[in-house]
């Protein structure tokens, strides 16, 4: 299952890209999840990860809860919470 | 009329505001967000979801159309890189009921602040840097609006 991962703001300087191509391992179901499996990439990941309570998320371009189910995902995006306005 | 633009380049709110004005409607509500310049920013940056932004603009405006009578609409974001006093962003509404134009527009900035995919770094004179923090009570003020 390839997946687009979008990274923003603070998170994307911590893992050091923008944006990122992965195909995780079967049992990485939701995105609380993918987050868990996402931090064992490399120090930057593990570091920009580290809190999930701090992380936002969309799917597909949509804002979801991090217990939300990865099933037919194409892109999720990670972020800090929004400050736009 | 919805009208909903992301851009880097600036607006001009004068312009704006009389395109809603010639509707004709009665009154027109409008909110213009500046780049504040105390202690010591310099620089503003702005960083969006570009898939996302408008969509997520478009249907906060979709909703205060549905539930507001609302003749028009004009919502512009900017991103990229902004200085003091440059403007962020125009909220504008036209009506023919004053209270539906004020409490529209007020509850379109306050959605634009927290469900609008954009995060603000802030620089400084003396080099430092950060993310902007998102406030609980910018969560509160647009959870009147639910």
């Amino acid at each position: 299952m390839a997946l687009d991962i979008l990274y923003f703001a603070w998170v994307r300087e911590g893992v050091g890209a923008p944006s990122e191509q992965v195909d995780p391992p079967a049992g990485v179901e939701d995105v609380a999840g993918l987050i868990a499996w996402l931090a064992t990439l490399s120090a930057g990941h593990a570091a920009a990860l580290a809190e999930p309570a701090r992380l936002r998320a969309a799917i597909d371009q949509k804002f979801v809860s991090l217990d939300a189910k990865l099933a037919g995902a194409r892109e999720v995006a990670l972020f800090p919470p929004v400050t736009g306005g | 009329m919805i009208e909903v633009r992301v851009q880097e380049a600036p607006f001009d709110a004068g312009v704006e505001l009389d395109r809603l004005q010639r509707l004709g409607v009665g009154g027109v509500a409008s909110f213009i967000g500046v780049v504040r310049g105390d202690g010591g920013l310099t620089e503003m940056f702005l960083e969006h979801h570009p898939g996302m932004t408008r969509k997520a603009m478009q249907a906060m405006a979709d909703e205060a159309a549905a539930r507001w009578p609302l003749a028009g609409i004009i919502l512009i974001h900017r991103h990229g890189r902004l200085v003091p006093g440059d403007p962020i962003v125009l909220v504008a509404t036209a009506s023919s009921h004053r209270a539906a134009a004020l409490e529209s527009c007020a509850a379109l900035i306050d959605l634009l602040k927290t469900e609008a995919p954009f995060w603000k770094r802030e620089s400084f004179a003396d080099g430092r840097h950060h993310w902007v923090d998102a406030k609980a009570e910018d969560d509160l003020a647009a959870a009147r609006w639910h």
